[in-house]
């Protein structure tokens, strides 16, 4: 990770997991991807079984909630079992030069891309030199 | 028995020590993750459950085309097959997390019956195929009644 980053290696590490709120549900944590480009961050999550109305996504002081519902439905009598559809839930700490008035969100077939755009004061520019 | 199979032999163990297990609590929750790039584990994962007139199979494949997805019946096996594209395709971006994995993949599973191919449909949603498999009339079970002479 370079020194440019925008996100730094604790970025999820102060959030509790969700064990503090003792509900009945277990959580699985989705995978990500996450990449910065120039002007914004892009978010991509794997989630699996989760209806678009099911999908819930929240920023609350510079807290990015991911959070999905799923209702698995089995037919018949199970026979082989690889993986378990439960609900989603991740956080991020998401870094100051974001501006959170400018996420967008797009799901198709069980993935989630968010983009976050930077503030403008955050993004790089290039300063001419003058020769006088 | 006509042909014994000692792989087999031992999946079948297996279920059924799984069965013997289920609803005590202690299984451990399988994570749906789809093409980790590490393990031995075979992708796309499945589910397989199965009733008197078909057996039905739930594979986890998130972020594929369902249009891309190729499958194939024989008998009683299933073959699944396609490709995940990397999320970015340019690797100069700097990346901070890359939990997703992308490429392609291929499985073949054996069915707890032999399968009407004819019949075969398939439904995608929200990263989950749903595969129906109608059994084949000869895998049916048939009631017999007994005369009473």
């Amino acid at each position: 990770m370079s020194d440019k980053s925008i996100t730094n290696t604790s970025e999820s590490g102060g959030i509790d997991p969700r064990e503090d709120t003792r509900s009945p549900e277990r959580y699985l944590r989705p995978a990500v991807d996450i990449i910065e480009k120039e002007d914004c961050l892009s978010i991509i999550a794997d989630l699996p079984g989760v209806g678009k109305e099911n999908l819930d996504l929240g920023i609350d002081k510079g807290i990015l909630t991911i959070q999905g519902q799923v209702k698995p439905e089995v037919k018949g009598t199970e026979v082989y079992r690889e993986f378990d559809l439960l609900s989603y839930y991740r956080q991020f700490q998401l870094p100051e030069a974001i501006d959170q008035e400018k996420v967008e969100a797009e799901y198709v077939n069980g993935v989630l891309t968010l983009r976050l755009c930077k503030a403008e004061a955050a993004k790089p520019r290039k300063i001419e030199v003058q020769v006088g | 028995m006509a042909s014994w199979d000692m792989f087999r032999e031992l999946d079948n163990l297996r279920r059924e020590i799984d069965e013997a297990f289920r609803g005590v609590g202690l299984r451990r929750v399988q994570a749906p993750y789809f093409l980790t790039g590490s393990g031995t584990r075979r992708f796309p994962l499945v589910n397989i459950s199965e009733d008197e007139a078909g057996v039905y199979v739930e594979a986890l494949v998130p972020g594929v085309d369902p249009s891309a997805v190729e499958l194939s019946v024989l008998r009683n096996t299933l073959t699944l097959s396609g490709e995940r594209g990397p999320a970015e395709a340019d690797r100069n971006n700097v990346w901070h997390r890359n939990e997703r994995g992308s490429g392609k993949f291929s499985r073949t599973i054996e069915l707890p019956a032999e399968i009407d191919s004819g019949k075969v449909s398939a439904q995608c949603r929200d990263g989950v195929l749903t595969i129906t498999l109608p059994k084949a009339e000869a895998a049916k079970p048939k009631k017999i009644s007994v005369s009473v002479s």
